[in-house]
Protein backbone atom coordinates (compact mmCIF):
# COMPACT_ATOMS: atom_id res chain seq x y z
CA UNK A 1 0.00 0.00 0.00
CA UNK A 2 2.71 2.44 1.07
CA UNK A 3 6.31 1.85 0.20
CA UNK A 4 9.01 4.25 1.32
CA UNK A 5 12.40 3.51 -0.18
CA UNK A 6 15.65 5.14 0.91
CA UNK A 7 14.05 8.52 1.39
CA UNK A 8 16.30 11.41 2.42
CA UNK A 9 15.29 14.98 2.92
CA UNK A 10 17.40 18.05 3.50
CA UNK A 11 16.75 21.55 4.74
CA UNK A 12 19.77 23.17 3.16
CA UNK A 13 22.69 21.17 4.46
CA UNK A 14 20.73 19.77 7.40
CA UNK A 15 19.50 16.24 6.85
CA UNK A 16 16.01 15.76 8.33
CA UNK A 17 15.46 12.27 6.98
CA UNK A 18 18.19 9.90 6.09
CA UNK A 19 17.71 6.76 4.08
CA UNK A 20 14.29 5.90 5.49
CA UNK A 21 12.65 2.74 4.21
CA UNK A 22 9.27 1.42 5.33
CA UNK A 23 6.72 -0.84 3.70
CA UNK A 24 3.12 -0.84 4.89
CA UNK A 25 0.83 -3.56 3.62
CA UNK A 26 -2.93 -3.30 3.20
CA UNK A 27 -4.71 -3.65 6.53
CA UNK A 28 -1.60 -3.04 8.57
CA UNK A 29 -1.48 -0.57 11.43
CA UNK A 30 1.96 0.93 11.89
CA UNK A 31 2.89 3.31 14.68
CA UNK A 32 5.81 5.67 14.18
CA UNK A 33 7.36 6.99 17.38
CA UNK A 34 10.50 8.71 18.52
CA UNK A 35 11.70 11.82 20.32
CA UNK A 36 10.58 15.19 19.01
CA UNK A 37 12.64 16.40 16.11
CA UNK A 38 13.31 12.85 15.00
CA UNK A 39 11.63 13.47 11.63
CA UNK A 40 8.52 11.32 12.10
CA UNK A 41 6.04 14.06 11.21
CA UNK A 42 8.16 15.04 8.24
CA UNK A 43 8.17 11.43 7.06
CA UNK A 44 4.40 11.06 7.24
CA UNK A 45 3.90 14.36 5.40
CA UNK A 46 6.21 13.09 2.66
CA UNK A 47 3.86 10.12 2.16
CA UNK A 48 1.08 12.55 1.20
CA UNK A 49 3.49 14.70 -0.85
CA UNK A 50 2.89 17.62 1.48
CA UNK A 51 6.64 17.81 2.01
CA UNK A 52 9.12 17.42 -0.83
CA UNK A 53 12.06 15.07 -0.43
CA UNK A 54 15.29 15.00 -2.39
CA UNK A 55 16.33 11.37 -2.49
CA UNK A 56 14.59 8.04 -2.67
CA UNK A 57 11.13 7.06 -3.70
CA UNK A 58 7.67 6.76 -2.15
CA UNK A 59 5.03 4.61 -3.77
CA UNK A 60 1.41 4.86 -2.66
CA UNK A 61 -1.09 2.39 -4.09
CA UNK A 62 1.28 1.58 -6.93
CA UNK A 63 1.91 5.19 -7.89
CA UNK A 64 5.29 6.81 -7.39
CA UNK A 65 5.10 10.32 -5.99
CA UNK A 66 8.07 11.35 -8.11
CA UNK A 67 6.56 10.15 -11.36
CA UNK A 68 5.46 13.24 -13.28
CA UNK A 69 2.49 11.23 -14.59
CA UNK A 70 1.15 10.79 -11.06
CA UNK A 71 -1.70 13.16 -10.34
CA UNK A 72 -0.79 14.09 -6.77
CA UNK A 73 -4.06 15.92 -6.20
CA UNK A 74 -6.11 12.85 -7.04
CA UNK A 75 -3.84 10.59 -5.06
CA UNK A 76 -4.16 12.83 -2.00
CA UNK A 77 -7.94 12.69 -2.33
CA UNK A 78 -7.68 8.93 -1.79
CA UNK A 79 -5.36 9.11 1.21
CA UNK A 80 -6.92 10.33 4.45
CA UNK A 81 -4.90 12.55 6.72
CA UNK A 82 -5.46 13.71 10.28
CA UNK A 83 -3.38 16.55 11.69
CA UNK A 84 -2.08 17.43 15.13
CA UNK A 85 -4.08 20.67 15.20
CA UNK A 86 -7.22 19.18 13.59
CA UNK A 87 -7.27 21.79 10.80
CA UNK A 88 -11.02 21.91 10.51
CA UNK A 89 -12.08 24.89 8.44
CA UNK A 90 -13.26 27.44 11.03
CA UNK A 91 -15.54 29.39 8.72
CA UNK A 92 -17.68 26.32 8.00
CA UNK A 93 -20.00 24.22 10.12
CA UNK A 94 -18.98 20.71 11.09
CA UNK A 95 -21.27 19.27 8.41
CA UNK A 96 -19.92 21.63 5.74
CA UNK A 97 -16.41 20.56 6.71
CA UNK A 98 -17.44 16.98 6.00
CA UNK A 99 -19.25 17.76 2.75
CA UNK A 100 -16.90 20.26 1.11
CA UNK A 101 -14.43 17.87 -0.50
CA UNK A 102 -17.05 15.19 -1.14
CA UNK A 103 -19.00 17.65 -3.29
CA UNK A 104 -16.13 19.56 -4.91
CA UNK A 105 -13.55 16.84 -5.29
CA UNK A 106 -15.58 13.62 -5.54
CA UNK A 107 -18.51 15.39 -7.26
CA UNK A 108 -21.07 13.79 -5.00
CA UNK A 109 -24.46 15.42 -4.72
CA UNK A 110 -25.06 17.56 -1.66
CA UNK A 111 -27.67 15.09 -0.32
CA UNK A 112 -25.36 12.15 -0.79
CA UNK A 113 -22.51 14.02 0.90
CA UNK A 114 -24.69 15.06 3.82
CA UNK A 115 -26.00 11.58 4.31
CA UNK A 116 -22.48 10.16 4.35
CA UNK A 117 -21.31 12.96 6.64
CA UNK A 118 -24.14 12.40 9.12
CA UNK A 119 -23.53 8.66 9.11
CA UNK A 120 -19.88 9.18 9.99
CA UNK A 121 -20.71 11.81 12.61
CA UNK A 122 -23.09 9.31 14.12
CA UNK A 123 -20.31 6.81 14.28
CA UNK A 124 -18.09 9.11 16.30
CA UNK A 125 -21.06 10.18 18.43
CA UNK A 126 -21.26 13.78 17.23
CA UNK A 127 -24.48 13.84 15.22
CA UNK A 128 -25.97 16.60 17.35
CA UNK A 129 -22.97 18.88 16.67
CA UNK A 130 -23.37 18.82 12.89
CA UNK A 131 -24.49 22.43 12.60
CA UNK A 132 -21.99 23.89 15.06
CA UNK A 133 -18.79 25.63 14.07
CA UNK A 134 -15.45 24.00 14.97
CA UNK A 135 -14.75 26.76 17.51
CA UNK A 136 -17.84 25.76 19.46
CA UNK A 137 -16.78 22.18 20.23
CA UNK A 138 -13.94 20.73 22.27
CA UNK A 139 -10.57 19.68 20.92
CA UNK A 140 -11.37 16.01 21.22
CA UNK A 141 -14.62 16.51 19.36
CA UNK A 142 -12.85 18.53 16.69
CA UNK A 143 -10.35 15.76 16.15
CA UNK A 144 -13.13 13.18 15.85
CA UNK A 145 -14.77 15.43 13.26
CA UNK A 146 -11.44 15.67 11.45
CA UNK A 147 -11.20 11.87 11.36
CA UNK A 148 -14.77 11.69 10.01
CA UNK A 149 -13.92 14.31 7.40
CA UNK A 150 -11.05 12.16 6.16
CA UNK A 151 -13.23 9.03 6.20
CA UNK A 152 -15.92 10.77 4.12
CA UNK A 153 -13.55 10.49 1.17
CA UNK A 154 -13.50 6.66 1.43
CA UNK A 155 -9.71 6.64 1.77
CA UNK A 156 -7.57 3.66 0.85
CA UNK A 157 -5.41 4.34 3.91
CA UNK A 158 -5.19 6.84 6.76
CA UNK A 159 -2.25 8.92 7.94
CA UNK A 160 -2.31 10.28 11.49
CA UNK A 161 0.18 12.99 12.39
CA UNK A 162 0.27 13.17 16.20
CA UNK A 163 -3.53 13.18 16.43
CA UNK A 164 -3.65 13.45 20.22
CA UNK A 165 -0.63 15.66 20.99
CA UNK A 166 -2.62 18.88 21.08
CA UNK A 167 -5.38 17.46 23.28
CA UNK A 168 -6.04 17.74 26.99
CA UNK A 169 -5.39 14.38 28.66
CA UNK A 170 -9.06 13.66 29.31
CA UNK A 171 -9.87 13.98 25.62
CA UNK A 172 -7.17 11.70 24.32
CA UNK A 173 -9.13 8.50 24.85
CA UNK A 174 -12.21 9.56 22.92
CA UNK A 175 -9.99 10.07 19.88
CA UNK A 176 -7.97 6.89 20.44
CA UNK A 177 -11.20 4.88 20.74
CA UNK A 178 -12.20 5.99 17.26
CA UNK A 179 -8.77 5.08 15.95
CA UNK A 180 -8.85 1.66 17.62
CA UNK A 181 -12.21 0.93 16.07
CA UNK A 182 -10.91 1.97 12.69
CA UNK A 183 -7.88 -0.27 13.08
CA UNK A 184 -10.08 -3.22 14.01
CA UNK A 185 -12.15 -2.70 10.88
CA UNK A 186 -9.04 -3.33 8.85
CA UNK A 187 -8.10 0.19 7.79
CA UNK A 188 -4.50 0.60 6.71
CA UNK A 189 -3.04 3.14 9.12
CA UNK A 190 0.23 4.94 9.61
CA UNK A 191 0.19 6.80 12.92
CA UNK A 192 2.78 9.13 14.32
CA UNK A 193 1.98 9.10 18.02
CA UNK A 194 3.39 8.94 21.52
CA UNK A 195 0.44 6.91 22.74
CA UNK A 196 2.18 3.66 23.52
CA UNK A 197 -1.01 2.17 24.95
CA UNK A 198 -2.60 2.56 21.54
CA UNK A 199 0.47 1.08 19.88
CA UNK A 200 0.36 -1.94 22.18
CA UNK A 201 -3.31 -2.52 21.59
CA UNK A 202 -3.62 -2.25 17.84
CA UNK A 203 -0.32 -1.70 16.10
CA UNK A 204 1.06 -4.52 14.02
CA UNK A 205 4.44 -2.85 13.90
CA UNK A 206 6.27 -0.08 15.63
CA UNK A 207 8.81 2.07 13.88
CA UNK A 208 11.24 3.95 16.08
CA UNK A 209 12.94 7.00 14.65
CA UNK A 210 15.70 9.20 15.93
CA UNK A 211 17.60 12.02 14.23
CA UNK A 212 15.98 11.35 10.89
CA UNK A 213 16.81 7.66 10.85
CA UNK A 214 14.65 4.61 11.30
CA UNK A 215 16.36 2.69 14.08
CA UNK A 216 13.78 -0.05 14.62
CA UNK A 217 10.96 -1.51 12.58
CA UNK A 218 9.56 -4.51 14.42
CA UNK A 219 6.32 -6.20 15.46
CA UNK A 220 4.94 -4.14 18.31
CA UNK A 221 5.00 -6.98 20.83
CA UNK A 222 8.72 -7.49 20.19
CA UNK A 223 9.45 -3.78 20.32
CA UNK A 224 7.81 -3.30 23.69
CA UNK A 225 9.17 -6.52 25.15
CA UNK A 226 12.75 -5.82 24.18
CA UNK A 227 13.75 -2.72 22.24
CA UNK A 228 17.01 -3.38 20.47
CA UNK A 229 18.60 0.03 20.40
CA UNK A 230 19.85 2.04 23.34
CA UNK A 231 17.93 5.10 22.08
CA UNK A 232 14.65 3.21 22.03
CA UNK A 233 15.20 1.92 25.55
CA UNK A 234 15.83 5.47 26.77
CA UNK A 235 12.83 6.77 24.87
CA UNK A 236 10.47 4.17 26.29
CA UNK A 237 11.68 4.55 29.85
CA UNK A 238 11.26 8.33 29.62
CA UNK A 239 7.72 7.91 28.31
CA UNK A 240 6.82 5.45 31.04
CA UNK A 241 8.24 7.57 33.84
CA UNK A 242 6.10 10.52 32.80
CA UNK B 1 -24.53 86.67 5.41
CA UNK B 2 -23.68 83.29 6.84
CA UNK B 3 -24.29 79.99 5.10
CA UNK B 4 -26.64 79.13 7.91
CA UNK B 5 -28.87 82.07 7.10
CA UNK B 6 -31.87 81.90 4.85
CA UNK B 7 -32.22 79.14 2.34
CA UNK B 8 -28.63 79.06 1.16
CA UNK B 9 -27.92 75.47 2.22
CA UNK B 10 -31.36 74.27 1.25
CA UNK B 11 -31.03 75.78 -2.21
CA UNK B 12 -27.67 74.13 -2.74
CA UNK B 13 -28.54 70.83 -1.12
CA UNK B 14 -29.16 68.97 -4.43
CA UNK B 15 -25.71 69.92 -5.71
CA UNK B 16 -24.08 68.90 -2.43
CA UNK B 17 -25.96 65.61 -2.37
CA UNK B 18 -24.99 64.76 -5.92
CA UNK B 19 -21.41 65.56 -4.94
CA UNK B 20 -21.72 63.19 -1.99
CA UNK B 21 -23.18 60.53 -4.29
CA UNK B 22 -20.18 60.81 -6.59
CA UNK B 23 -17.84 60.52 -3.60
CA UNK B 24 -19.72 57.40 -2.47
CA UNK B 25 -19.62 55.88 -5.94
CA UNK B 26 -15.89 56.40 -6.35
CA UNK B 27 -15.26 55.06 -2.85
CA UNK B 28 -17.36 51.91 -3.25
CA UNK B 29 -16.16 50.96 -6.72
CA UNK B 30 -12.51 51.68 -5.87
CA UNK B 31 -12.77 49.62 -2.66
CA UNK B 32 -14.19 46.63 -4.53
CA UNK B 33 -11.76 46.84 -7.45
CA UNK B 34 -8.87 47.69 -5.14
CA UNK B 35 -9.48 44.66 -2.92
CA UNK B 36 -9.90 42.37 -5.93
CA UNK B 37 -6.71 43.54 -7.64
CA UNK B 38 -4.94 43.77 -4.29
CA UNK B 39 -5.79 40.13 -3.58
CA UNK B 40 -4.37 39.10 -6.94
CA UNK B 41 -1.21 41.08 -6.17
CA UNK B 42 -0.94 39.50 -2.72
CA UNK B 43 -1.19 36.01 -4.23
CA UNK B 44 1.37 36.95 -6.87
CA UNK B 45 3.72 38.25 -4.21
CA UNK B 46 3.43 35.01 -2.24
CA UNK B 47 3.64 32.76 -5.27
CA UNK B 48 6.65 30.61 -6.01
CA UNK B 49 6.89 32.14 -9.46
CA UNK B 50 9.75 34.60 -9.07
CA UNK B 51 8.73 36.84 -11.94
CA UNK B 52 5.19 37.20 -10.60
CA UNK B 53 6.46 37.84 -7.09
CA UNK B 54 8.97 40.38 -8.36
CA UNK B 55 6.34 42.18 -10.40
CA UNK B 56 3.92 42.39 -7.47
CA UNK B 57 6.63 43.62 -5.11
CA UNK B 58 7.71 46.24 -7.62
CA UNK B 59 4.12 47.33 -8.19
CA UNK B 60 3.36 47.68 -4.49
CA UNK B 61 6.56 49.59 -3.78
CA UNK B 62 6.00 51.85 -6.75
CA UNK B 63 2.48 52.87 -5.86
CA UNK B 64 3.28 53.26 -2.20
CA UNK B 65 6.13 55.61 -3.01
CA UNK B 66 4.30 58.18 -5.13
CA UNK B 67 1.72 60.75 -3.99
CA UNK B 68 -1.85 59.79 -4.76
CA UNK B 69 -2.64 63.17 -6.24
CA UNK B 70 0.02 62.62 -8.90
CA UNK B 71 -1.36 59.20 -9.76
CA UNK B 72 -4.79 60.76 -10.26
CA UNK B 73 -3.33 63.38 -12.57
CA UNK B 74 -1.27 60.85 -14.52
CA UNK B 75 -4.25 58.67 -15.23
CA UNK B 76 -6.27 61.68 -16.23
CA UNK B 77 -3.58 62.44 -18.79
CA UNK B 78 -2.79 58.85 -19.84
CA UNK B 79 -6.18 57.13 -19.97
CA UNK B 80 -7.68 59.34 -22.72
CA UNK B 81 -4.68 58.71 -24.96
CA UNK B 82 -4.93 54.99 -24.25
CA UNK B 83 -8.66 54.93 -24.98
CA UNK B 84 -8.04 56.89 -28.12
CA UNK B 85 -5.43 54.41 -29.25
CA UNK B 86 -7.67 51.46 -28.39
CA UNK B 87 -11.04 52.64 -29.63
CA UNK B 88 -10.00 55.24 -32.19
CA UNK B 89 -12.52 57.84 -31.23
CA UNK B 90 -12.16 60.48 -28.60
CA UNK B 91 -13.95 59.73 -25.36
CA UNK B 92 -15.87 62.65 -24.05
CA UNK B 93 -15.59 62.88 -20.30
CA UNK B 94 -13.06 60.50 -18.86
CA UNK B 95 -12.57 62.23 -15.53
CA UNK B 96 -14.70 59.73 -13.64
CA UNK B 97 -13.19 56.68 -15.35
CA UNK B 98 -9.64 57.88 -14.94
CA UNK B 99 -10.26 58.67 -11.28
CA UNK B 100 -11.63 55.16 -10.73
CA UNK B 101 -8.68 53.56 -12.47
CA UNK B 102 -6.24 55.69 -10.49
CA UNK B 103 -7.87 54.94 -7.13
CA UNK B 104 -8.29 51.23 -7.83
CA UNK B 105 -4.70 50.76 -8.93
CA UNK B 106 -3.33 52.93 -6.14
CA UNK B 107 -5.39 51.42 -3.33
CA UNK B 108 -4.68 47.90 -4.59
CA UNK B 109 -1.09 48.41 -3.46
CA UNK B 110 -2.28 48.99 0.11
CA UNK B 111 -4.96 46.32 0.00
CA UNK B 112 -2.46 43.80 -1.28
CA UNK B 113 -0.29 44.32 1.79
CA UNK B 114 -3.32 43.81 4.03
CA UNK B 115 -4.38 40.68 2.14
CA UNK B 116 -0.83 39.35 2.19
CA UNK B 117 -0.75 39.66 5.96
CA UNK B 118 -4.19 38.04 6.03
CA UNK B 119 -3.09 35.07 3.96
CA UNK B 120 0.00 34.64 6.13
CA UNK B 121 -2.21 34.76 9.23
CA UNK B 122 -3.91 31.53 8.16
CA UNK B 123 -1.83 28.61 9.39
CA UNK B 124 0.12 26.42 7.02
CA UNK B 125 -1.84 23.47 8.38
CA UNK B 126 -5.05 24.76 6.80
CA UNK B 127 -3.32 24.72 3.45
CA UNK B 128 -2.07 21.18 4.05
CA UNK B 129 -5.57 20.11 5.10
CA UNK B 130 -6.99 21.45 1.85
CA UNK B 131 -4.38 19.63 -0.20
CA UNK B 132 -4.85 16.44 1.82
CA UNK B 133 -8.56 16.45 0.96
CA UNK B 134 -7.73 16.45 -2.72
CA UNK B 135 -8.01 20.12 -3.58
CA UNK B 136 -5.47 21.72 -5.90
CA UNK B 137 -3.34 24.60 -4.64
CA UNK B 138 -5.57 27.14 -6.37
CA UNK B 139 -8.75 25.58 -5.02
CA UNK B 140 -7.29 25.47 -1.52
CA UNK B 141 -6.39 29.14 -1.73
CA UNK B 142 -9.76 30.16 -3.12
CA UNK B 143 -12.06 27.99 -1.04
CA UNK B 144 -10.20 27.67 2.25
CA UNK B 145 -7.45 30.27 2.70
CA UNK B 146 -8.81 33.48 1.14
CA UNK B 147 -12.17 33.50 2.96
CA UNK B 148 -10.29 33.20 6.26
CA UNK B 149 -7.73 35.82 5.26
CA UNK B 150 -10.53 38.18 4.29
CA UNK B 151 -12.37 37.58 7.54
CA UNK B 152 -9.25 38.07 9.66
CA UNK B 153 -8.42 41.30 7.87
CA UNK B 154 -11.93 42.77 7.66
CA UNK B 155 -11.28 45.55 10.21
CA UNK B 156 -8.11 46.63 8.41
CA UNK B 157 -9.80 46.49 5.02
CA UNK B 158 -12.60 48.69 6.32
CA UNK B 159 -10.17 51.13 7.92
CA UNK B 160 -8.40 51.41 4.59
CA UNK B 161 -11.80 52.06 2.96
CA UNK B 162 -12.34 54.99 5.33
CA UNK B 163 -8.97 56.40 4.31
CA UNK B 164 -9.95 55.94 0.67
CA UNK B 165 -13.20 57.78 1.34
CA UNK B 166 -11.25 60.77 2.59
CA UNK B 167 -8.73 60.58 -0.22
CA UNK B 168 -11.44 60.75 -2.89
CA UNK B 169 -11.53 64.51 -2.21
CA UNK B 170 -8.31 64.68 -4.25
CA UNK B 171 -10.33 64.31 -7.46
CA UNK B 172 -10.73 68.08 -7.34
CA UNK B 173 -7.40 68.25 -9.22
CA UNK B 174 -9.10 66.88 -12.33
CA UNK B 175 -12.17 69.03 -11.83
CA UNK B 176 -14.62 66.36 -10.72
CA UNK B 177 -17.48 67.64 -8.58
CA UNK B 178 -17.37 65.24 -5.68
CA UNK B 179 -18.59 66.36 -2.28
CA UNK B 180 -15.50 68.38 -1.46
CA UNK B 181 -15.26 69.81 -4.99
CA UNK B 182 -18.90 70.89 -4.96
CA UNK B 183 -18.60 72.54 -1.56
CA UNK B 184 -15.46 74.31 -2.70
CA UNK B 185 -17.03 75.55 -5.94
CA UNK B 186 -20.20 76.78 -4.26
CA UNK B 187 -18.31 78.55 -1.50
CA UNK B 188 -15.95 80.13 -3.98
CA UNK B 189 -18.80 81.33 -6.17
CA UNK B 190 -20.91 82.78 -3.39
CA UNK B 191 -18.23 84.14 -1.12
CA UNK B 192 -18.66 81.49 1.60
CA UNK B 193 -15.46 79.57 1.01
CA UNK B 194 -14.37 79.30 4.64
CA UNK B 195 -17.80 78.27 5.91
CA UNK B 196 -18.39 75.75 3.15
CA UNK B 197 -14.99 74.14 3.65
CA UNK B 198 -15.63 73.93 7.38
CA UNK B 199 -19.01 72.39 6.71
CA UNK B 200 -17.55 69.88 4.25
CA UNK B 201 -14.83 69.05 6.76
CA UNK B 202 -17.44 68.45 9.43
CA UNK B 203 -19.38 66.04 7.18
CA UNK B 204 -16.21 64.13 6.24
CA UNK B 205 -15.32 63.95 9.91
CA UNK B 206 -18.73 62.67 10.93
CA UNK B 207 -18.89 59.96 8.28
CA UNK B 208 -15.30 58.80 8.84
CA UNK B 209 -15.62 58.92 12.60
CA UNK B 210 -18.84 56.92 12.61
CA UNK B 211 -17.35 54.37 10.21
CA UNK B 212 -14.24 54.01 12.40
CA UNK B 213 -16.42 53.50 15.46
CA UNK B 214 -18.30 50.77 13.63
CA UNK B 215 -15.02 49.09 12.71
CA UNK B 216 -13.83 49.32 16.31
CA UNK B 217 -17.05 47.76 17.50
CA UNK B 218 -16.79 45.01 14.91
CA UNK B 219 -13.25 44.31 16.05
CA UNK B 220 -14.30 44.09 19.68
CA UNK B 221 -17.08 41.68 18.86
CA UNK B 222 -14.67 39.46 16.95
CA UNK B 223 -12.16 39.32 19.78
CA UNK B 224 -14.80 38.08 22.16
Amino acid sequence: MISIRNVSKYYGAFRVLSQCSVAINPGEVVVVCGPSGSGKSTLIKCVNALEPFQEGEIIVDGQSLHDPRTDLTRLRARVGMVFQHFELFPQMTVLDNLCLAQVKVLKRSREEAEEKGMRLLDRVGLREHALKYPGQISGGQQQRVAISRALCMDPICMLFDEPTSALDPEMINEVLDVMVELAKEGMTMMCVTHEMGFARRVADRVIFMDQGQILEDRPSADFFAAPQTERAVQFLSRLLSR
Amino acid sequence: MSVLEGNYLLANLPALMSGLALTARITLIAVVLGIAWGTVLALARLSQNRILAWFATFYVNLFRSVPLVMVILWFFLIVPQLMHALFGNAVEDIRFTSALVAFSLFEAAYYSEIMRAGILSVSRGQFDAGLALGFTRQETLRIIILPQAFRNMLPLLLTQAVILFQDTSLVYVIGLSDFFGTAHKLGDRDGHLVEMLLLAGLIYFLISFLASQLVARLQKRRIR
